[in-house]
C-alpha cells in the first residue's frame, strides 16, 4: 500500500505539473504564432495572446446550439482537458520524472493521446450543425490514419529495447532514459531509428490538427469544422486541451528519441565542480534544456510546417499516413531488426 | 456584465457579407493582410458566427439576407460588437430606396436587439486603415460594457 504521505506529495506534484503545462503549453503558442507571423514578414501578435484569447472566452456566453445534445455536447470540452492534463503525469519532463511513472507507460500514453481527438469528434457529432459532423468524421478518419504508423514507432522502439536490454520495462521512459537509443545502435540501426523518428515527427502537426493536417478543422471551407457550434468556456477548454497536447506530443518525442541531460556535459567541459554540486544548478540547467528541446521539436513539427504547407485533403492525409508514412516506419523497423541482427 | 482588459486586445471578427458589393468585403481582406497585420492587435478572422467577438458586415440588407442576418446575428455570443463597413451598410449609400433593399444595417439590427452595439465606418470602400480604426472603436464600445458593470 501506498504512504499516505507520498500519495499527497504525489498528488500535489500532479497538480503543479499540469497547471505548470497549461501555462508552458499556452506560451509555446504564443512563441509559435510570434515565430510564424515573423516568417511572413509580420509583427504578429504579443507573445502572451493566448493568454488574453483564453481570459476573453472565459467572458463569453456559452451557447448550446439548437439539436445539439446538451451533456455530450457541454461534457466532452471537459474530457478532453482532463485527458490532456491526464498525459502530463505519464511523461518526463526533463528532470522532473513524472508523477504517477509507476502507474503507467507509453501504451496507456498511446490510449490517452486518442481521447481529446475522440472527444473532439464526438462534440463535433453532438452539436446538431451538419458543418460539425463533417469536420467529426474527417478528424476519425484522420485518427484511423494516423494512429497506425504512430503504434508502428513505439512497438517497434519497444521491440528494440526487448531485444538489445533484455529485461528492461520496453514500454517505460525511463529504459529510454537510462540508454538513448543513439547509442544502441550501429548504423543501419541509426538510419532506422532516424525514419522512426521522421514518421512521429510528421505524425505530430496531424496530432495536434495543424496545417496542412487540419482538414477537420478547416476555418476556410467548413467554418472551424468540429468546433464550429462551441463558444466561450468549451471553446476555451478545447484551446487549452490543444496547447497541453502540443507541449505533450513533444515532450513524447524528446523523451523517447532525445532524453539526454544538459548537466554531465557542462559538468565535464566547464569544469564546475563547485556548482554543479548543488543538485539544485543541475536541475534548472536540465530544465531549461528540456525547455528548450521541446521548442525545438515543436518550431521544426508544427511551426515551419504550419507556414511551408497549404492544407490538405483528407483523402490525400489519409494516403500519406497509410502509405508513405507507415512503410517509412516499418522500413525504420526493418533496419532496427537488421540493426540487431548484426549486433548479436 | 464586466469584461476585464484581455477582452480588447484578443477580438475574433466573423465577416458577413449582407449584400454588400464586394467593393468593401475587399478591403477588409486587405486589412486582414500581411501588410496591415491586425493579429498584431489581437484581432483575428474565424470561420464561425460562434467564435465571433465582432461582426463585421458590409452591404445593405437585402431581402434574401434578412433572415440570415437575424440568425448569424443571434448565433453570436454576447458581449459581441459590429462593425458597419463602408456607406451602403451605414445608409444605403448607392442602393437608397432600391425596391429589394430592407434598409441600412443598424436600423434593421435594432429590430431584433435593441441593445445592439455598433461601429459606423463610412466609405465606399473604407480603406483598409479606416477599418482597423473602427476595430480600435470597438474597443472603446467594449470599454463602455465594461464601465457600466
Ligand atoms: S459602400 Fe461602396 S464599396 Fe461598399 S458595398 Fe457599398 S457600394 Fe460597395
Amino acid at each position: 500500500m501506498m504512504d499516505i504521505n507520498d500519495l499527497y506529495v504525489r498528488m500535489l506534484l500532479g497538480v503543479l505539473a499540469m497547471l505548470a503545462a497549461v501555462v508552458v503549453g499556452l506560451a509555446y503558442k504564443g512563441i509559435d504564432r510570434k515565430i510564424a507571423a515573423h516568417m511572413q514578414s509580420r509583427i504578429g501578435p504579443p507573445l502572451r495572446q493566448p493568454f488574453r484569447d483564453i481570459s476573453k472566452l472565459m467572458q463569453k456566453e456559452t451557447i448550446t446550439p439548437d439539436g445539439a445534445v446538451d451533456w455530450i455536447f457541454h461534457g466532452m470540452p471537459v474530457i478532453g482537458l482532463v485527458a490532456a492534463l491526464l498525459l502530463v503525469l505519464y511523461i518526463p519532463w526533463g528532470p522532473l520524472s513524472p508523477p504517477l511513472k509507476a502507474h503507467g507507460d507509453l501504451i496507456l500514453v498511446l490510449y490517452l493521446l486518442i481521447i481529446p481527438s475522440l472527444a473532439m469528434a464526438l462534440g463535433g457529432f453532438s452539436s446538431g450543425s451538419p458543418v460539425a459532423a463533417i469536420g467529426a468524421q474527417r478528424e476519425m478518419v484522420m485518427m484511423m490514419s494516423y494512429e497506425f504508423p504512430l503504434a508502428i514507432v513505439i512497438l517497434s522502439l519497444a521491440w528494440f529495447y526487448t531485444r538489445v536490454l533484455p529485461g528492461s520495462a520496453p514500454f517505460a521512459f525511463t529504459t529510454m532514459e537510462a540508454a538513448p537509443i543513439w547509442g544502441l545502435v550501429g548504423p543501419i540501426g541509426f538510419i532506422g531509428a532516424v525514419l522512426l523518428l521522421l514518421s512521429l515527427v510528421v505524425v505530430t502537426p496531424s496530432e495536434l490538427s495543424k496545417i496542412p493536417f487540419d482538414a477537420p478543422e478547416a476555418e476556410t471551407e467548413l467554418g472551424g469544422g468540429l468546433m464550429a457550434e462551441y463558444s466561450g468556456r468549451d471553446l476555451a477548454m478545447f484551446y487549452i486541451a490543444d496547447a497541453v497536447k502540443g507541449l505533450v506530443m513533444a515532450a513524447i518525442i524528446v523523451g523517447l528519441f532525445f532524453p539526454h541531460p544538459l548537466s554531465p556535459i557542462v559538468e565535464k567541459y566547464y569544469a564546475l565542480p563547485l556548482i554543479m554540486d548543488q543538485p539544485v544548478v543541475a536541475w534548472i540547467i536540465d530544465g531549461l534544456f528540456f525547455l528548450f528541446k521541446v521548442f525545438l521539436v515543436l518550431f521544426a513539427t508544427v511551426t515551419t510546417v504550419r507556414v511551408a504547407f497549404p492544407r490538405l485533403k483528407i483523402d490525400k492525409i489519409s494516403y500519406i499516413y497509410l502509405v508513405p508514412v507507415s512503410l517509412m516506419a516499418l522500413a525504420g523497423t526493418l533496419l532496427l531488426y537488421l540493426d540487431t541482427l548484426g549486433g548479436v | 456584465m464586466k469584461l476585464n482588459k484581455n477582452f480588447d486586445r484578443a477580438l475574433w471578427a466573423f465577416h458577413v457579407n449582407t449584400g454588400s458589393c464586394n467593393g468593401c468585403d475587399i478591403e477588409i481582406v486587405a486589412a486582414l493582410t500581411p501588410r496591415y497585420d491586425v493579429e498584431r492587435f489581437g484581432i483575428k478572422l474565424v470561420g464561425s458566427p460562434r467564435h465571433a467577438d465582432v461582426l463585421i458586415m458590409a452591404g445593405p440588407v437585402t431581402r434574401a439576407m434578412a433572415p440570415r442576418i437575424k440568425r448569424i446575428y443571434n448565433q453570436t455570443p454576447d458581449p459581441k460588437v459590429v462593425l458597419v463597413v463602408g456607406n451602403c451598410g451605414n445608409t444605403t449609400g448607392v442602393y437608397y430606396e432600391s425596391y429589394n433593399i430592407l434598409g441600412p444595417i443598424d436600423h434593421f439590427l435594432k429590430q431584433i436587439d435593441p441593445d445592439v452595439k455598433i461601429v459606423h465606418i463610412p466609405g465606399c470602400p473604407p480603406r483598409p486603415e479606416a477599418i482597423i480604426e473602427g476595430a480600435a472603436k470597438a474597443w472603446l464600445v467594449l470599454e463602455e460594457l465594461r464601465g457600466e458593470a
